[in-house]
Formats: C-alpha cells, structure tokens, sequence
C-alpha cells in the first residue's frame, strides 16, 4: 500500500536568456528589497545528534550511523559544541540568546532526507534579532538580523551517475547548520556582497565554520523583490538559490534586479518562483513556480531533551570571543597609529591579525611590522600559495628583520629579498646570524666605506667635474657605483655622507 | 469538525500513501471516531496549564564533539530497497533535460 511518489523538481526548461538592459533613470524609479539566508556548517568534528565524522570529501556513505540513517529505535543526543557555536556567531552578531530551547520536526519527504523530517528549530531560535556592520560607498549600516537557528543538513542526491535512479549520499546528513537570517533590509547587489563579506569573515574569525562556499560549507539564498521608491508594502518576491560564491550572490542579485524591472516596466506581473543562478552567463532561471502551500506540521521533536542555555555559560562563551575584527581594526588605527587601509589589510583573516600582534610584542615599530605583513610576507605566500598558518617564518625571526633595517644593519631589499626566503627554509637561524654568515651586513665603518668611496670618485673623473660644476644630481650615481663595489652592503645613508664631504671640499 | 474525502486525499498525499475508494471509506470512519474522542477532550479546561512537549523531565541532554558510532558501507546500505556497493538509489528525481 505504501508508495513513494517523487514528484519532479529543479526540471529546466529550455529557454532563452534575455538580458534586461534597463536604463538608469528608469532604475532609479525603483527600489529593491533583498533579504538572504545564510546556511553556515559548524565547524564541529561529529554531527549535530550522532558521532558520525563530517569531513568533507569522504567515500559516499561512509559517515553515517544508524541514527543518521533514522532507523527505529535509535536515540538521538545534541552535541554540546554545536549549541556554543550557535551562541558564539550569535553574540559576535549582537543577537539575543534564547534562553529556553528545543528542536522541531520539519515534515516532508524527499530522498536526500532520511527520516523523512529535518530536525529544525522551528518556535525558539537560539539567537534573535541582532545585526552586522557593513560598509558601502554610501558609508556604514547595520544589516537587521531577524533570526539565527541551528538545523541538520540533508544528505546529497547526484542525478548524472546512474540512468534510472537518482543517487544518494547520506554523509552530509545530519551535520551541523546555523541559518543566519536577515530581515529584508538591504537594497542594493553591493549591500548584499558587504554582508556575505563580513558575515563569511565573522564565521571564520570565530571559527564556528571555515566559510568555504565551494565546498558548501557557506550557502547563501538570496530573496528578491523590487516595488516603486516611496512605496511601503514589499513587492512579489523571488528566491534565487545556488550561489556558491560572494560574486555569484552579487550577481545574481543584480540580474534579478533588472529582470523584475524589465517585467514591471512592460506592464507584465512578477511570478513568485525559486530560481537558480547560471554562473556561466550571470542569468538565473526558473527552477518551480509557487507550489500549493507547504504544510511541514512541526512540532517539538519528542526524542531530543529541551536544552537551557544559563548566563553563566552565555559568559563564559562570551569571555572565550576573540576581539572582532572590527573592533581590532578600530585599536590598530587608535592605539598603533596604522592607516585605515593597512588595519583592513591585516584584519582580513585572523591568522594575519593574530601574527601581527605576535610580531608587535616584539617590535615598537608597528607600521614596519604592517608593511613587512602585507607586504614581502603576502606576496611570499601567495606566489607559494600557502596560507599564513603553514607559514614557518617565526614573529621572532620577522621582528628581528624589523630591527635589523632600523638599525641600518642590512637595507630593507636585502631583508626582504634575500634574508626573508632563507629564514623561511631554516626557522632555527636568526636574522643577524644569518646576515653575518652571508656577509650581508651593512658597512658603516668609515675606513672600510673611504675606500670604496675614493675608488670611485678616481674612476669617474668626468661626472665629479660636472658634479662640481652644479649638476649635483650625479650624487645618487656615486652612491649606487659605491653600492655596487661593496657588493649591497654599504650603508647608503654613510657612504652619502661621506661622498658629500669628499665632493665639496 | 467533518471527516471529507478532501482532507483524507490531503493527509494521504502528505504521508505519500494511496488508497482505494473502499480503503477510504474505513479510514474516514476511523478517523471521524478518532477527532471526535480528541473533541471530547478538549472540553476540559486547560487554562494556565502548560502544553506538555516532552514526556520526560529530562533537559541538557548534551553528548560530546567526539566521531563515534558510523556503521560500516555494508550495513548502512543492507537494508537499502535499491543499492550499488555505494550508494542508495531512489527513482529520479530530477527529469532529464531534453537533448
């Protein structure tokens, strides 16, 4: 009697990509409201109800359990990172943290769900309200929060492998989610790449979710409407999925945008749909009209204890928060004295902030530290394509750097160039010892610097005449010919010096 | 409230069941007793007292991070009505695009 009736979605019509090409003053008549839903996988070792691993990659099938799999008589148990996981983004988001909590069935059937019911929080969202600090050229905003909740994950279907079934992977099953939901308050593609922006850095900065959208570890559905500047009531919204990248929702969002304007403007009606987006050609395409409305019967999940998250924890959650990067920019500028542009620069990851303030309790010189960062160090791991944790460089070995140019003891080429690289392959040499063992350092012992300097004013008995006459800008061609005779080590500063001595007098 | 066929075909569609006019019939029958003991009940007055959502007392029921407990390919997949030596399989859900 029982029959599984699979009905079929995601079907792709073959059609036509139109672009819209609107003009301006027609889309200034408009206004676009943009709300997105942001599902993050928390960065737990195990699942959120059962000890399957979630390692990304795995052979299908292999990190699943009988609980995963929604066999009868299995019992389910909520993993206690996950919950401070949910609190951590919560309080790095502002929200309010939901003091009494409890899971939800979601009821529906599709094969990638294997109990036939997403275990959800449907009444109590672990985090309410709240917000996240943006920055457009029209300045600073804070995007409304509407909720945060945590949620298991489905499985994977893969259509293409098999001519008659859909096939299915249970691995992802059960994992970990927050759904980060905004209200719908942004107006502009560029407003909704800000917030995914800051709110990818936020998740990594806490370290709730390593935010990697290709591997879906960061989902982002984008809603979408547009209605008439002035008006009030939201207009007929669409829901674009499948943006796996922060372009692809700026996109996305953008083609959407002039694609509802361009229905409107001919006197046509906005259908409510899910569509998809097309990274190929930034279209996005219609995946299902508005079904009959969906009824998931939800009620409080009966094999899973209500959990009551105290203060006493919330604290201790909140003690455990690093210092966001915000805030970290905001005393970078403030306390060290850094340029806007360069605290951004190191606040863009917390493995680089972390370094910097590892290397500036060991040098006062803060902007050297900044430029020596975002500088030969970024350039030595991306040409290297590593990241800065796999770089072996020690903050010790760098601040040593940093002291040996203010010193004048080796020039800052020859420290980035030369000393930098071969620090990196030996983390047990130090920065004067391997400068003395090359023979790299600066010379500013005048008699050794005299000599160089006598050799080539007698070898270029014509540019000291010009330079005599007045055409004092030859110096820096005796500096460099000095340079070139010490093979690099010549402090410039000294032999200018004395080249100024020796030529005027 | 009234048991229909409407709202049998409704809840059948929900659970992903089909039955035969004579099958309906019953459960109509049954399902019309079942609402009407539930009606019954609910002429008691339940005012200020909470909805029970849990049968036990129990709360912060937490387990650790810890992966344990996966079963093997083979036993997760031998109860499976269609399988390959990785996978489940299920009829398809996605229609093939035309060529």
């Amino acid at each position: 009697m029982r029959t599984a009736v699979f009905r079929p979605v995601n079907i792709r019509p073959n059609q036509v990509h139109l672009r819209f090409i609107v003009e301006m003053d027609i889309k200034h008549k408009y206004e676009a409201v943009i709300g997105l839903e942001v599902h993050a996988q928390l960065a737990t070792e195990s699942k959120l109800f059962c000890g399957d691993s979630v390692a990304f990659g795995a052979a299908p099938n292999t990190h699943v359990s009988p609980i995963t799999l929604g066999h009868p008589g299995t019992l389910p148990k909520t993993n206690r990172k996950a919950v401070e996981y949910a609190i951590k983004i919560g309080l790095a988001c502002h929200c309010e943290i939901e003091r009494y909590n409890y899971f939800a069935r979601k009821n529906y059937f599709y094969p990638d769900l294997p109990k036939g019911y997403q275990v959800s929080q449907h009444t109590t969202p672990i985090c309410k309200g709240g917000y996240v600090t943006i920055k457009t050229e029209q300045g600073q905003r804070d995007i409304l929060l509407n909720r945060i909740h945590m949620e298991e994950d489905a499985g994977k279907s893969i259509h293409d492998m098999d001519e008659a079934y859909t096939c299915v992977d249970y691995n992802r099953a059960g994992t970990a989610l927050v759904e980060i939901v905004t209200d719908p308050v942004m107006h502009t593609a560029d407003e909704a790449y800000q917030y995914i922006t800051e709110l990818r850095r936020l998740v990594r900065w806490t370290g709730i979710c390593d935010g990697n959208m290709e591997e879906g570890s960061l989902r982002c559905d984008a809603n979408v409407s547009i209605r008439l500047k002035g008006e009030t009531k939201l207009g007929t919204k669409v829901e674009v999925k499948n943006l796996n990248s922060m372009r692809n929702v700026k996109k996305a969002i953008e083609y959407e945008i002039d694609r509802m304007i361009g229905i409107v403007e001919v006197g046509g009606t906005i259908t409510q749909q899910t569509r998809s987006f097309d990274a190929s050609n930034d279209t996005t395409f219609a995946i299902r009209d508005k079904e009959e409305a969906n009824d998931y019967r939800y009620f409080a999940e009966p094999d899973l204890a209500p959990f009551l998250i105290t203060d006493d924890f919330i604290q201790s959650v909140e003690n455990a928060l690093p210092t966001l990067p915000q805030a970290l920019m905001q005393k970078f500028q403030q306390q060290l004295g850094l340029t806007e542009y360069d605290a951004a620069q190191l606040c863009l990851e917390k493995s680089i902030a972390d370094y910097f303030e590892a290397v500036i309790v060991l040098t006062d010189n803060y902007k050297a530290a900044a430029n020596w960062i975002n500088g030969p160090v970024k350039q030595y791991l991306n040409a290297q394509k590593l990241t800065l944790e796999e770089l072996t460089l020690t903050p010790g070995q760098l601040a040593e750097l940093i002291k040996l140019t203010d010193d004048g003891k080796v020039n800052f080429s020859v420290a980035s160039s030369k000393l930098m690289p071969l620090l990196i392959q030996d983390s047990t040499k130090t920065a004067l010892g391997l400068a003395t063992e090359l023979n790299l350092l600066q010379v500013s012992d005048n008699g050794e610097l005299a000599a160089w300097v006598n050799e080539v004013i007698a070898k270029m008995p014509d540019k000291v005449a010009e330079y005599k006459k007045g055409k004092k800008g030859l110096l820096g061609l005796f500096v460099g010919e000095v340079k070139k005779a010490s093979k690099g080590k010549a402090d410039p500063k000294v032999v200018t010096a004395l080249l100024e001595q020796k030529l005027n007098s | 409230m009234k048991v229909d066929d409407a709202l049998i075909d409704n809840l059948a569609h929900l659970a992903r069941l089909e039955f035969s006019a004579d099958e309906k019939a019953g459960l109509r029958n049954d399902l019309q007793s079942m609402i009407v003991f539930v009606e019954k009940l609910n002429e008691l007055n339940t005012e200020g007292v909470k909805p029970l959502q849990h049968m036990s007392n129990a709360v912060n029921v937490f387990r650790e991070d810890e992966v344990k407990g996966s079963a093997t390919r083979q036993e997760a997949l031998q109860n499976a009505p269609v399988a390959d030596d990785a996978f489940f399989k299920v009829p398809k859900v996605i229609a093939r695009q035309p060529s």
